[in-house]
């Protein structure tokens, strides 16, 4: 079992074209950094210094992860990750 | 009730208890039914207080255009206040909104300017920016960053749940512009301890995503998450399955969004099921589900449903 992390479009072209990929990772933290040595340069499109994009949302399963713990967020085997680009509605 | 005209008719719309849905005596859920406003929508109370804002700056006066990045239900109520009041109106509207917007938007006489599918609202944004530059004479209302949008329910959607619930212990609604959230939300923390603010962000096909790159996302300027408890991405298939549940179980006639909407209340009525505590969850059915027919959301398979509305902004 791995944490399923999907990925949206404009950030594929680092996941070799695929939806969704896997990682492994005790916090939301450590799975980026695993997912970054599969695909380099991903985990740098997340995260700047000053921690989450400001233009990027994550979700574990289904839950917006800035109300949880951040980077700090504990995910476990079976979770489900989802990236996306912060959007208008109105 | 008697009202002088169509506009004094906002607001003051019914809390309406859902018995089947509600899990126990103890967590009970509630709908308030802001597709009994004006134009069927809850962005009635929202573009009534900023033309009236506008009004008092002086920034609108007779004869004005006004111009607003809309996905729909904002546009079709500025365009109803800019008939009576007699202004023009141009909408810039993302081309994946469904025919029934588009054809209610010309019939209260605004003007629509499309624009790309892909990128949705962030992108009529961006052309309602690029055209306020060049026009300085319309006048922008900007939804996203107007503090009447918030103000709005902060004096009226607030106000009237209290007073219908006083035993509220939980605020539901969609998140698009954040005016609701934010308006209401902050009067309900002023007024009830705890009280839980939840959103339900709509969840889009790949194509409302389709940036160019991550750094052109948008983030409203009303946005302030410390209002929030809690936020919750739901995507189509359970915001089709809860607006079929809504009318199955309760008669309700909702929009797809208010189904995401009521996903998360759902969610919120099952925690507290099983933390053993009381809860009186009220969320907002946003608008009725008449302007999304021709979508094919009702009807058929929710497969099949899920697939007609996949690319669509149904929020």
């Amino acid at each position: 079992m791995a944490i399923e992390v999907r990925i949206p479009t404009i950030l594929r072209n680092l996941t070799g074209g695929a939806k969704a990929v896997e990682g492994k990772g005790a916090t939301l933290d450590e799975l980026f950094t695993d997912l970054d040595a599969a695909h380099p340069g991903l985990r740098a499109r997340l995260v700047d210094e000053k921690g989450l994009r400001r233009f990027v949302n994550v979700y574990l399963n289904d839950e917006d992860v800035r109300f949880l713990g951040g980077l700090t967020t504990e995910v476990s085997d079976g979770d489900t990750v989802t990236v996306l680009p912060a959007v208008a509605g109105g | 009730m008697r009202y002088e005209s169509l506009i004094d008719a906002l607001g003051h719309t019914p809390l309406v208890g859902l018995p089947r849905l509600s899990p126990t005596p103890e967590v009970r859920i509630w709908a308030k039914l802001e597709d009994r406003n004006p134009t069927g929508s809850i962005k009635d109370r929202p573009a009534l207080w900023m033309v009236e804002q506008a009004e008092k700056d002086g920034r609108l006066t007779p004869g004005c255009t006004i111009l607003e990045p809309t996905s729909g239900n904002t546009g079709i109520s500025l365009a109803m206040a800019a008939k009576l009041k007699g202004y023009k109106i141009i909408c810039v509207m993302p081309e994946n909104t469904s025919s029934e917007r588009r054809q209610l938007l010309r019939m209260w006489g605004a003007e629509i300017i499309s624009s790309p599918a892909a990128g949705g609202s962030n992108e009529a944004v961006r052309v309602a920016k690029g055209l306020a530059a060049e026009h300085p004479d319309w006048v922008m209302l900007y939804q996203y960053g107007n503090e009447a949008n918030a103000r709005a329910h902060y004096e009226t959607t607030g106000p009237e749940l209290l007073e219908d619930l006083p035993t509220i212990t939980h605020f539901v609604a969609g998140l698009g512009t954040t005016g609701t959230l934010m308006g209401t939300g902050r009067f309900l923390r002023e007024h009830v301890p705890d009280v839980k603010i939840v959103a339900a962000e709509p969840r889009y096909g790949e194509l409302v995503y389709g940036l160019r790159n991550v750094d052109e996302g948008f983030v409203p300027e009303l946005y302030d998450p410390t209002v929030l408890t809690t936020r919750f991405s739901v995507g189509s298939h359970d915001a089709l399955r809860r607006t079929r549940e809504l009318l199955e179980s309760e008669g309700i006639f909702a929009g797809i969004s208010t189904g995401a909407v009521l996903h998360a209340a759902l969610g919120m009525a099952a925690k507290a099921v099983k933390a053993g505590e009381r809860a009186d969850i009220a969320f907002v059915v946003a608008d009725g589900g008449w302007k999304y027919l021709s979508t094919g959301a009702y009807e058929g398979t929710l497969e099949e449903a899920e697939a007609r509305i996949d690319g669509q902004l149904w929020a």
